[in-house]
């Protein structure tokens, strides 16, 4: 039955957060705790309950900020405590952050093995800025290389929380799930609302429902609001009418958000959801900083209305004799990894222009590394490769740090001449060679053979300084072709006319959208 | 015509991923021959067919049959349906030491073409093929072959298998044109998932084969054989003197073709069961739930897929370009009256293009492959197959009998 929220008192609702590093329990611990309070059917296996996307279920990652409300008796008393799940992985910080304007206080929930890794610190300091308590919560204490006291002490050192304060759980075997809802009753105050003041509401996330409209996730701070209220949002001065009011149970429905791309699986993720939920195809371009210009001259600076500009797509960089100097964003980046791979990780940001700007041990045998990347050195496989060097054991976060000085140069990528609009890039002059090279290399391997030759080149203004070449096919014909053998060759042959239909034709070149995927992985590590 | 399968091999070649079965301890022979000669005269029923053109005993290996399973089958073809004097009836035969006498008995039971799985004239490869004769088994065979059926045999020889070098592969097809009859087949080896080649292949045990070089050799070899006087018919089948396959012919021509036996494939409109629609049918696979079904039901049929228009005309395109002649205009009219080749392909640019390239010709006689298109095929079909869906859908609708 539906609650009558009107009469709910705002001294028993408690809004709060899961927060804490890639894979360590949040999304568990979310379903413990939507089982304990009947939201959910206990006796069904729920995994993962809040993770309604299909690409989240795929790759088993959260990927979009969920929000439930739950029901729960705790000593005699009924109150209501709104929980949003949050991501883990760097690429959604922002998801994070706005999740937390929301709540009052947020559940860190640390591995009891692995203990604290980049995203425990970078979630920890969001939620302390925001003034949010914060209550550690150390999971998966069932398995075998569990070191809760461990834990506990790396807690205490590097957030000054006592660890007695500390509650140790299982979220998948369900142990010692009740403290932390006892936690967020006891620990976590009340929202300040002020029902009589006027409206005021953050809209946290919003979903397009393809039957009522848009559904606004809103948390309120003052006021009340009811069906056939007509609200303003204070960004773009439109009024609203209210169609619906309620409670969330969510339903997930697609959204189109316009993102700048932190990495290359949030770009994936992105493009399989856009893929997924609109069948469209979509075509990338290579992910891109925001560099800036200082204009030369005051001629430019009164044609382009500023001193500075910020370049957002490649095409439109500015040539050299209009440039007094360009800038590249940069940011500081935290490192933490077992010692024994901190060589071979400080050579990686050696290789990636990053200069070191602290270094120190958390533990015994960890160390926590910051160091000063340009964006763009980060932006495509920075994270893989981190992983990969250390067999997966350091994690890594980042934040924004300015802009600083740089040589940059657009390099054109070129399919038999024709130059592909989308794989423009600016890239520092230091690195334009092997930037390039990669690029050619990558979409030789990706490129389909085609009945002529294709010429890969990768160039800065007229000069070349990457190439690789596609042969044309000299036989492209199925060897036997009898009876046994023809149905088969008809699925095959309408199931490649069809995938032909979606891929791009730059020239005469066909090309796949998977191709400028591929061109941004790199196996290696530089 | 007729296609009855013998799924039974003595081993499995390494590159082999075909419905075939290795029998220890013998075959019960005399109930598969019951059931094939039972299943063929129930689609013969059903497809209301009244003559059969041909018939290509296949598999397996057909030739580990007994000729007695090969006489009965045909026998009762002979009396559900017309079976002229001179059909022809293909039996395919591996090599062996012994040739002669079995070949002969196979004569005698009615087979008149025999077709011979030589693949190589190298014991290496023969042996990386996972095959059961020598290169001198193969010649003693072809030779005896050639005493019983004369002009009336064909050989395979593959190519671009791993580790092969051009000069020594055209030296193989060199010395077999010394010993060949008039039809010769040149099968790229294609490496299937599953097969024992293709896991050596994984491993590194053994090279992978190189597409380029593969290229080069099906372009050296045809061109051998047209210097020899083979004329290339089909994309992997050349013919001398006139000896084509008609069996083959069949299914580049979207004839109608009875599939009998563990696995067989056919295609056919099931007039006798008061059927229109051409169907793709396909045999139960294992043989002896096969020969359950059989005996139960009188055919052991899996599955029956409709073809509809569209796809009808798709196969007759993409099988139809396979050969040299073509598709011509009075052949595309058959299966449809009302848009001409011209109407489907003459105005779209890109089949334009593939015409100015000279892959392709469309002209009074029909749409065909030019020598070069013939090799890449299957990109041409890229386009024409789009194409053909395209002219298709926009079709005027055609009008309704008697309105």
């Amino acid at each position: 039955e539906k609650p009558d929220m009107s009469k709910f008192p705002v001294e028993d609702t408690r809004n709060f957060s899961i927060i804490a590093h890639v894979d360590h329990g949040k999304s568990t611990l979310a379903d413990r705790l939507l089982e304990l309070t009947g939201t959910i059917d206990k006796t069904k296996n729920n995994k993962q309950v809040l993770d309604k996307l299909q690409v989240e279920r795929e790759r088993g990652i959260t990927v979009k900020a969920q929000t439930a409300s739950l029901f729960y008796n705790f000593e005699g008393k009924q109150y209501l405590l709104n929980l949003i799940d949050t991501p883990g992985h760097v690429d959604f910080s922002y998801e994070v952050s706005r999740s937390l304007s929301a709540c009052q206080g947020v559940l860190l929930v640390v591995d009891a093995n692995e203990g604290i890794q980049a995203q425990t610190v970078a979630n920890f300091f969001l939620a302390f800025e925001a003034q949010l308590s914060v209550i550690p919560v150390i999971n998966k204490i069932d398995l075998k290389n569990a070191d809760p006291g461990r834990v506990e002490k790396q807690i205490e050192k590097v957030f000054d929380i006592p660890s007695d304060e500390c509650i140790k759980i299982s979220a998948k075997l369900g142990t010692n799930i009740e403290s932390v809802l006892q936690a967020v009753i006891e620990r976590i105050p009340p929202p300040k609302v002020h029902r009589k003041n006027p409206l005021r509401a953050l809209v946290f996330d919003s979903t397009f429902d393809q039957y009522r409209g848009v559904v606004a996730n809103v948390a309120l701070f003052d006021g009340v609001v009811s069906k056939g209220d007509k609200i303003v949002s204070a960004h773009t001065q439109k009024t609203y009418e209210v169609n619906e009011v309620g409670v969330l149970i969510p339903n997930e429905q697609p959204t189109l958000k316009l993102l700048g791309f932190l990495g290359l699986l949030h770009m994936e993720v992105f493009n399989q959801r856009l893929e997924q939920e609109y069948n469209t195809s979509v075509i990338l371009t290579t992910p891109t900083v925001p560099y800036k210009a200082v204009l030369a001259s005051a001629k430019l600076i009164k044609e382009y209305r500023e001193k500075e500009i910020t370049i957002i797509n490649p095409a439109q960089f500015p040539d050299k004799s209009k440039v007094a100097e360009y800038l590249e964003p940069v940011v500081l980046g935290t490192i933490i990894t077992p010692d024994e791979y901190t060589g071979k990780i400080m050579a990686l940001c050696q290789a990636r222009r990053a200069v070191q700007k602290h270094l120190m041990f958390i533990d015994q045998n960890r160390v926590m590394l910051k160091y000063l990347f340009p964006l763009n050195e980060i932006v495509v496989d920075f994270y893989d490769s981190l992983k990969s060097l250390s067999s997966g054991y350091a994690s890594f976060d980042y934040e924004d740090a300015g802009y600083q000085t740089a040589d940059l140069v657009k390099m054109d990528i070129l399919l038999n001449g024709n130059i592909v609009e989308e794989l423009v890039t600016v890239v520092h002059k230091e690195k334009a060679h092997s930037v390039g090279k990669t690029i050619c290399e990558r979409l030789k391997d990706s490129l389909p053979r085609q009945l002529f030759e294709i010429a890969i080149q990768a160039a800065i203004g007229s000069k070349i300084v990457a190439r690789e070449t596609v042969k044309a096919y000299r036989k492209n014909v199925l060897a036997k072709c009898y009876g046994g053998d023809i149905t088969r060759k008809m699925k095959l042959l309408k199931r490649q006319a069809e995938g032909k239909k979606k891929l791009r034709k730059i020239g005469n070149i066909e090309v796949p959208k998977d191709a400028f995927i591929k061109v941004l992985k790199t196996q290696s590590n530089k | 015509m007729s296609q009855p399968l013998w799924p039974y091999c003595e081993k499995r070649c390494s590159y082999c991923n075909f419905n075939k079965y290795v029998v220890r301890g013998g075959v019960d022979e005399a109930a598969l021959r019951r059931c094939l000669v039972t299943e063929a005269r129930t689609l013969l029923e059903l497809s209301g067919v009244r003559r059969v053109e041909s018939v290509f005993f296949g598999g397996g290996t057909p030739s580990l049959a007994s000729p007695h399973t090969v006489a009965a089958l045909l026998e009762a073809v002979a009396q559900a349906a017309h079976l002229p004097a001179d059909v022809e009836v293909t039996l395919e035969a591996n090599p062996t030491s012994a040739p002669g006498p079995r070949l002969a008995e196979f004569g005698a039971a009615g087979v008149n073409r025999l077709s011979i799985g030589l693949q190589s004239l190298d014991d290496a490869e023969l042996q990386l093929l996972g095959r059961t004769h020598s290169a001198r088994d193969a010649l003693r065979t072809l030779a005896a072959a050639r005493r019983l059926f004369p002009g009336r045999v064909s050989v395979d020889l593959m190519l671009g298998l791993p580790g092969q070098q051009l000069g020594p592969w055209l030296g193989q097809l060199q010395e077999l044109l010394r010993h060949c009859d008039d039809h010769l087949s040149l099968y790229q080896l294609s490496l299937e998932r599953g097969t024992a080649l293709f896991a050596r292949v994984q491993r590194r045990a053994v090279p992978g084969p190189d597409p380029e070089l593969a290229a080069e050799m099906y372009a050296e070899g045809r061109a051998l054989l047209r210097a020899a006087g083979f004329r290339q018919y089909e994309v992997s089948n050349f013919a001398r003197h006139g000896a084509l396959s008609t069996h083959n012919w069949t299914y580049w021509q979207c004839g109608q073709y009875l599939g009998v036996g563990p696995g067989a494939h056919g295609r056919f409109v099931p007039h006798g069961a008061g059927g229109h629609t051409r169907e793709a049918r396909i045999q139960t696979l294992e043989p002896d739930n096969w020969m359950k079904e059989v005996t139960l039901f009188g055919h052991g049929t899996r599955k029956r897929v409709p073809l509809d228009e569209l796809e009808l005309l798709e196969e007759v395109l993409a099988m139809g370009l396979r050969t040299d002649v073509g598709i011509t205009h009075q052949h595309w009219q058959q299966f449809e009256p009302q848009l001409t080749l011209w109407d489907v392909f003459g105005a779209s640019a890109e089949v334009t293009g593939l015409r100015e390239r000279g892959l392709l010709l469309l002209d009074h006689r029909g749409l065909r492959c030019s020598w070069e298109g013939l090799a890449v095929l299957d990109s041409l079909l890229l386009t024409l197959l789009p194409q053909l869906q395209e002219a298709w859908q926009q079709r005027s609708p055609t009008p309704v009998p008697g309105g």
